[in-house]
């Protein structure tokens, strides 16, 4: 489902070149679950960003569900992340002016889905992720767990094939972050690809596939 | 993203600022309202002065000796002739075209008018009794000329003059002396007040041939002529120069002004007024659209995240560019909206407090108030737009 060839990602940071995927050659299956793991600036965030198309490579192919993604436009790119991709984030990115409904809602109006439509699906997220309470809350009013379940409702929202997830628990206490774990394993389980990245050796250790990275290299590939 | 999610989110967008969006809204709406209110003012004093001139009386044609020439030579001097006099002869002949309904010779000077005892300077009007109908001046008591006696010599006062002299109240049939002549009041004029810098209140009016008597004189000063109808006008002005010349062996040596011709003088110089003052007004539009393009761009900044989270979330930079577009647009149209009923309430206090002013604010400068405000708005959105759509989704996540 995922083939990465030859993917170089290079960032300059004044003199200084910075090669954050240095002639990556990665290939995933649909519904696998695989951790990335390295230490910070070992470049597995800028993978997961490749991956999720929101970053372009430098020189390389890409190719998601057969058909290549490294040269479409900006706006063909914007169809396949909503499309195909999910986000998660270490620091939720929610909305602050929107309510707990309105952020689940977002991915739904990008699509041009019809309010009538929008309004039953956000009802059914809310009901699976445990926020119906929560629905008209900000972000603000939300404690950690609750905001990160409302970004992974969002992220989920419109089924997509590959859920990334970047530090997913890295804002959360231990606790909380086990919860929001479950909840992903749980989607995994139901089919979608689930893609982690951690410096958390806990959390990597539960994928099934364990990746590591160094300086922009892949330095093992573990099932 | 559909159109009308995109203006429903752009709209949430705004309420969610409230001081923010009331600040630039306020701006607009000042923007907007002063356009409005000074157009009004413009126009209502352009209609206050055609109003005034219309009331010294419709259809009028008026006839001046001698030739405004425009080519810069003295009138009559390449051919070593002074101008002719108009005289009451002329105007006899005038009254004899089929177009014109009736016209008044005229002659004005000032003498001395003493009464009972007082003294004083006046303005003295020679004419005949369409004088009064073709000014539109109406008589308190008495009559003037009333049975075609041309040569009597009767005398209306002006009211001022008729309250100076007689303060009871009964001028008719005083005697009153006119430098060395000697007249009976035969009617006082009713209060008019002042018109075109002319205090018809202080004037009197005798026979012509009395003031061209009494003047020294047998020139008129001008012969006001009233057409039949509106539309004759311009065919009674072409009568009036061809008998003139006729009349004065072939010279072409009087002044045909209409009234049509001053009041469409004052109503252009009026209209580049208003035009002139919304212009101004319009500058503060522009500094509204300015102010919207600096909050636009503190916006981008401020929702870096925001923008990051919906472009990974699989929003093209197209929709960002229109969602802060169509946020610009509510800003401006808003205050556009605002800043036209403030301009209609601002207008209409102003027709409050000053009746006589017909402060409408000109349907025009309404339109195209609201219409540049939305368009200066848009424009100002235009830099901030392109900015956040441009942004780069990994950097704006990131916070870098």
């Amino acid at each position: 489902m995922i083939q990465l060839t030859a993917i170089t990602r290079i960032f300059h940071m004044g003199e200084q070149e910075i090669r954050a995927l240095d002639h990556i050659d990665l290939a995933i299956a649909s519904g696998e679950y695989v951790s990335i793991m390295g230490t910070s600036g070992s470049g597995k965030s800028t993978l997961l960003n490749v991956i999720g198309v929101l970053d372009r490579p430098d020189s390389g192919r890409y190719q998601l569900d057969g058909s290549d993604v490294t040269d479409l436009t900006e706006t063909e790119q914007a169809r396949v992340r909503r499309e195909k991709i999910g986000f998660v984030f270490q620091s939720f990115h929610l909305v602050p002016r929107l309510t707990a409904a309105e952020n689940i809602e977002l991915p739904l109006i990008l699509a041009g889905i019809p309010p009538a439509e929008r309004k039953i699906r956000i009802e059914k997220a809310l009901h699976a992720f445990d926020l119906s309470k929560r629905a008209q809350h900000r972000p603000a009013e939300l404690s950690g767990g609750q905001r990160q379940r409302v970004a992974i409702a969002r992220a989920t929202i419109l089924r997509p094939t590959a859920l990334l997830a970047d530090e997913p628990t890295g804002n959360l206490d231990h606790r909380t972050g086990v919860e929001v774990v479950a909840l992903l394993e749980e989607l995994h389980h139901a089919g979608t690809t689930l893609i982690v990245v951690t410096h958390d050796r806990e959390l990597g250790l539960r994928a099934h596939r364990r990746i590591a990275m160094r300086d922009g290299l892949i330095v093992a590939d573990e099932q | 993203m559909k159109l009308q999610d995109i203006f429903l989110f752009s709209f949430k967008t705004v309420k969610s600022y409230p001081t923010r969006s009331f600040l630039i809204i306020l701006a607009m709406a000042l923007g907007v309202a002063a356009v409005v209110v000074l157009t009004a003012l413009g126009d209502g004093a352009r209609r206050f002065v055609i109003h005034r001139f219309s009331s010294i009386g419709t259809n009028l044609i008026i006839v001046l000796p001698g030739r405004a020439e425009t080519a810069g030579s003295f009138p009559g001097a390449s051919m070593g002739q002074t101008p002719r006099d108009l005289t009451l002869e002329d105007a006899r002949w005038l009254g004899q075209l089929h177009q014109i309904r009736r016209y008044a010779p005229l002659n004005v000077g000032t003498a001395e008018l003493a009464a009972v005892g007082r003294l004083r300077d006046v303005t003295i009007l020679g004419s005949t009794g369409d004088l009064l109908p073709i000014r539109h001046m109406e008589l308190a008591q008495g009559s003037f000329l009333a049975h075609g006696a041309q040569y009597s010599a009767q005398i209306v006062l002006g009211a001022e003059l008729a309250e100076e002299f007689f303060p009871e109240g009964n001028a008719i049939g005083q005697r009153v002396r006119l430098a060395d002549r000697r007249f009976i009041v035969s009617g006082v004029l009713a209060r008019q007040g002042e018109t075109m810098g002319f205090n018809s209140d202080e004037i009197v009016i005798i026979p012509i041939d009395h003031a061209q008597a009494l003047l020294d004189t047998t020139s008129l000063f001008r012969i006001l002529v009233e057409v039949r109808n509106r539309n004759d006008i311009s065919s009674a002005k072409q009568a009036i120069r061809e008998l003139m010349v006729q009349r004065h062996d072939g010279e072409e040596d009087v002044t045909i002004i209409t009234q049509d011709a001053v009041l469409a003088t004052f109503d252009r110089i009026f209209r580049a007024l208003t035009l002139g003052v919304a212009g101004i007004a319009a500058i503060s539009l522009a500094v509204a659209g300015i102010l919207i393009m600096n909050v636009m761009l503190v916006a981008v900044s401020q929702r870096t995240d925001e923008i990051g989270l919906l472009k990974a979330i699989g929003a093209p930079g197209s929709d960002i560019r229109r969602l802060f577009l169509t946020e610009a647009a509510w800003l401006s149209l808003t205050g556009a909206i605002f800043g036209f009923m403030l301009g209609h309430v601002g207008s209409l206090l102003i027709r409050l407090a000053y009746p006589q002013l017909p402060a409408w604010p000109p349907v025009w400068a309404s339109l195209a108030s609201i219409v540049i405000a939305l368009v200066t708005g848009i424009l100002a959105g235009l830099l901030p737009a392109a900015r956040a759509a441009r942004l780069d989704p990994v950097k704006a996540l990131s916070g870098r």
